[in-house]
C-alpha cells in the first residue's frame, strides 16, 4: 500500500478517526454488526471479534458532562470516570448509545462501582478481572473470559468457535505488530515525528472497526515517515520524554503539548494509550485458546495489579530503546493506584535508572495549563 | 579573561522576575540595580513601568549592549526579553549565588510554594504545592487582612503570641476557623502564630517529600525573616537559613542566566 497524501494531512485523519466512527458506528448497525462498548486494555477483544462484533472504546475524555456525573458521584473522584458516566448517562456519546452490550472490569474501585449504576440504564456485563498476577488470578481470569464467551453466545444468539477466537488473535497480533513497529521509528535520534502525531495514531487506530485493515496502513505511514527521514531530519535533537501513569487522550492531551510546545518531544507512551496495551502479543501456539488470551491480558502492567512488576519491566525497557532523558508520569486526580504508585515508580526511575522524573495531577479542565506548562518547562530545562 | 572582564562591564543583564504579587528586577554588569514594585493586576502594564524606571536609572532595555531574561508567573508578559526562563531554572541559578554553592531552595511565594535542589549548579529535582493557596505568601496575605493587620505586624505579633491550631487546609475554610477565633475573642497575637504555624506545617511537609542538601536556604518574600526561618527550621528539624535578598533570587539569577545563556 502506498499513501498518496502528506504525513501531516495522514495524522489529522487518525486524529480525526475517533469523530469518523461516530458515523461509522451507525452504518454498522444499520447492516445489523453487534457493537460492544468497551472500557480497558484488560478487555479481551479477540473474543468479541470472533462473533463478527465490532468493539469501541468508551472511555471519555472531555469534562463536558461532568457537572452532569456529579449528580450521582462525588466531585472528589477520576475524571474519567465520572465524564464516562456523564456521556453514559446523558446519551451524548453516540459509541454508547450505539453499543448493544457494554463490558466493565473490576479494575479500579471508582470503576467497579460506577458500573453498578450504569447497568441501571444499560446492559453491562461484568468482568471480574483479578488484582493480582498470581496462578489462581490467572485461573479466575481464564474462567472469566470463557463467561463472557458464552455470555455473548446467548444474548446474540451465535456461536464462537475457537477457530474464529485464533483467526482473532492473528489479526489482533498483526495490528499489535504493526503499530510497535510504528512507535519505533521514536527510538531515532532525532525523531522523525512530533510525539503528538504519534500519540494521533495510537489513539486513532483503536477507533478503526476493520481491525484487519490496520497493517497495511500502519505499515504505509512507516514508510513514508522513514522515506523523508532519510531524506531530511527536519526536528532538531531534544530532550526525550517517556510519559507514563493513567490514559490520556482528548483534553489530557494538553500534557503533550505542555511538553513538545516547552522544547521537548515525546517518544514514547507507556500507559494504556501506547505501549502497554500494544507490547505483548497473545500466543498463538498456545493449545489452549483461553489460556493463552487470559495469559496475555493479565500480565498488562497497570497500577490496579498488586504488586505490580511488568509495569516496571516495560518502563525501564522502553527507557533504554528510546534513550529516555527523562519520564513524566501523568496522574489523573483522585486515581488512587497510580497516584500512590508513583511513589515507587519515581523511586525506580531515579535510582535504577539514573533519570529525572515528575509527577503530574490534572483532570480533564483547562484551567491548570499555566501551571502545566511551568512544571513541565522546567522539568525540560533540568533535563 | 580580560576581554570577559570588558564585556561584562559594558554590557547590562537584567533580570525581571514577574511574581503574582511582586516583580522584581535586578541588573547586573555596567549597572548594579534593585528594585521591587508591586505586579498588580497586569503584567502588562508592571512591564511597560519596569522598562521606565530602567531607563531612568539608565538602562535601555531595547539597546544592544543589554541583554533581558524574564521570569516568573507573567514572564510571557515582557515582550522585550531576550529570552524566557521558568522560575525553578532562575531560582535554582540565583540561590546559588545567595547559598554559595549547591543547596536547597525553599521559595514561599504569593502563588505557589516551590522546594528546588541544585547539585553541581544544576536542578536536579523540584515540587511545587498544587493548586492551593495554603502555605503560600496568599494565604498570610488574606489571613493579615482579616486581622485587619498588615505582614509586617502579623510576623510581629506572632513572636509574642501562643499559637492556636489551625486545621483547615483549605485557605476559605482557614479563613472562617479564624473569624471564629475572633468571635470567641482569642488574643490577635495568638491567632497570628497560629496562621504562621499553619503555613510553615505546610512548607515544611511539602520539603520533606525530597532529601535536602547540607544547605537550605529560604528566597521569596518571607525570606528574610528570621521568625519564619526559625519556625521552618524548627518544624523540619533542619536549618534554614534565612536570606536577605532572598525575594531577589528568581530576578537575580534571570540576570545571571542573561549572560551564560547568551546564543
Amino acid at each position: 500500500m502506498e499513501l498518496i497524501k502528506d504525513l501531516p494531512e495522514v495524522f489529522e485523519e487518525f486524529a480525526e478517526q475517533r469523530q469518523n466512527s461516530f458515523l461509522n458506528v451507525k452504518k454498522l448497525k444499520e447492516q445489523g454488526i453487534p457493537v460492544v462498548g468497551v472500557y480497558c486494555t484488560y478487555f479481551p477483544q479477540e473474543i468479541a471479534m470472533a462473533m463478527g462484533a465490532a468493539t469501541i472504546g468508551l472511555c471519555s475524555t472531555s469534562d463536558e458532562t461532568i457537572p452532569d456525573a456529579e449528580k450521582d458521584l462525588p466531585k472528589n473522584l477520576c475524571p474519567l470516570i465520572k465524564s464516562s458516566y456523564g456521556f453514559a448517562k446523558t446519551d451524548k456519546c453516540p459509541f454508547f448509545y450505539f453499543s448493544d452490550v457494554v463490558v466493565g472490569e473490576t479494575t479500579c474501585d471508582g470503576k467497579k462501582k460506577m458500573y453498578e449504576y450504569m447497568a441501571e440504564f444499560k446492559p453491562v456485563h461484568i468482568m471480574e478481572l483479578p488484582n493480582s498476577q498470581s496462578p489462581e488470578a490467572l485461573e479466575l481470569w481464564k474462567k472469566e473470559i470463557i463467561k463472557f464467551k458464552e455470555f455473548l453466545e446467548e444474548k446474540f444468539e451465535v456461536e464462537i468457535t475457537e477457530e474464529k477466537i485464533r483467526e482473532a488473535i492473528k489479526v489482533n497480533n498483526n495490528v499489535r505488530r504493526s503499530l510497535k513497529k510504528f512507535y519505533k521509528v521514536m527510538a531515532n535520534d532525532p525523531v522523525p515525528m512530533y510525539g503528538h502525531n504519534l500519540f494521533k495514531v495510537l489513539y486513532g487506530s483503536t477507533f478503526k472497526f476493520n481491525r484487519a485493515a490496520i497493517p497495511a496502513e500502519v505499515d504505509a505511514v512507516v514508510e513514508k515517515i522513514m522515506a523523508e527521514y532519510e531524506v531530511e531530519k527536519k526536528i532538531e535533537k531534544k530532550p526525550r520524554i517517556l510519559v507514563t501513569g493513567c490514559p490520556i487522550g482528548g483534553a489530557t492531551e494538553k500534557v503533550i503539548r505542555a511538553i513538545e510546545d516547552n522544547g521537548g518531544v515525546v517518544v514514547t507512551y507507556e500507559n494504556c494509550s501506547g505501549a502497554k496495551s500494544i507490547d505483548q502479543l497473545v500466543d498463538e501456539d498456545n493449545p489452549d485458546v483461553y489460556d493463552a488470551l487470559a495469559r496475555r491480558y493479565l500480565n498488562i502492567g497497570c497500577s490496579v495489579m498488586t504488586p505490580n512488576p511488568n509495569r516496571l519491566e516495560l518502563l525501564g525497557r522502553l527507557i533504554d530503546e528510546y534513550k529516555v532523558d527523562g519520564v513524566v508520569e501523568v496522574v489523573l486526580q483522585a486515581c488512587h493506584t497510580y497516584n500512590v504508585e508513583s511513589f515507587g515508580i519515581r523511586r525506580f526511575v531515579n535510582e535504577k535508572k539514573g533519570i529525572p522524573y515528575i509527577a503530574v495531577e490534572t483532570d480533564y479542565s483547562q484551567a491548570d495549563i499555566g501551571q502545566l506548562n511551568t512544571r513541565l518547562t522546567a522539568f525540560i530545562e533540568m533535563l | 579573561m580580560k576581554e570577559d572582564m570588558w564585556k561584562i562591564m559594558s554590557m547590562n543583564y537584567v533580570g525581571i522576575d514577574i511574581g503574582s504579587t511582586a516583580s522584581k528586577v535586578v541588573v547586573r554588569g555596567k549597572n548594579d540595580i534593585r528594585f521591587v514594585l508591586p505586579t498588580g493586576w497586569s503584567s502588562k502594564e508592571t512591564t511597560i513601568k519596569i522598562k521606565e524606571r530602567l531607563l531612568e536609572a539608565g538602562v535601555d532595555v531595547a539597546s544592544e549592549d543589554t541583554r533581558v531574561v524574564a521570569t516568573g508567573y507573567g514572564r510571557v508578559a515582557v515582550d522585550f526579553a531576550d529570552k524566557v526562563i521558568t522560575e525553578i531554572t532562575c531560582h535554582a541559578r540565583g540561590g546559588r549565588e545567595l547559598a554559595g554553592g549547591d543547596c536547597t531552595i525553599i521559595d514561599v511565594g504569593g502563588q505557589d510554594t516551590k522546594v528546588i535542589q541544585v547539585n553541581q549548579g544544576v536542578v536536579t529535582d523540584f515540587l511545587m504545592n498544587d493548586k492551593c493557596s495554603a502555605g503560600t505568601g496568599k494565604f498570610l496575605e488574606i489571613m493579615a487582612n482579616r486581622l485587619g493587620i498588615t505582614l509586617n505586624e502579623l510576623f510581629e505579633l506572632a513572636k509574642t503570641g501562643e499559637s492556636i491550631p489551625i486545621s483547615s487546609l483549605c485557605t476559605v475554610f482557614a479563613e472562617s476557623e479564624i473569624i471564629s477565633y475572633i468571635g470567641e475573642g482569642r488574643a490577635r497575637e495568638d491567632i497570628a502564630a497560629g496562621v504562621i504555624d499553619s503555613v510553615v506545617a505546610k512548607v515544611a511537609q511539602l520539603a520533606q517529600r525530597q532529601k535536602s542538601a547540607e544547605k537550605i536556604i529560604l528566597t521569596g518574600g518571607l525570606s528574610h525573616s528570621d521568625y519564619f526561618a526559625s519556625k521552618l527550621s524548627e518544624k523540619m528539624g533542619k536549618n534554614v537559613m534565612p536570606t536577605e535578598l532572598g525575594r531577589f533570587a528568581g530576578a537575580l539569577g534571570a540576570a545571571y542566566l542573561a549572560e551564560e545563556k547568551r546564543r
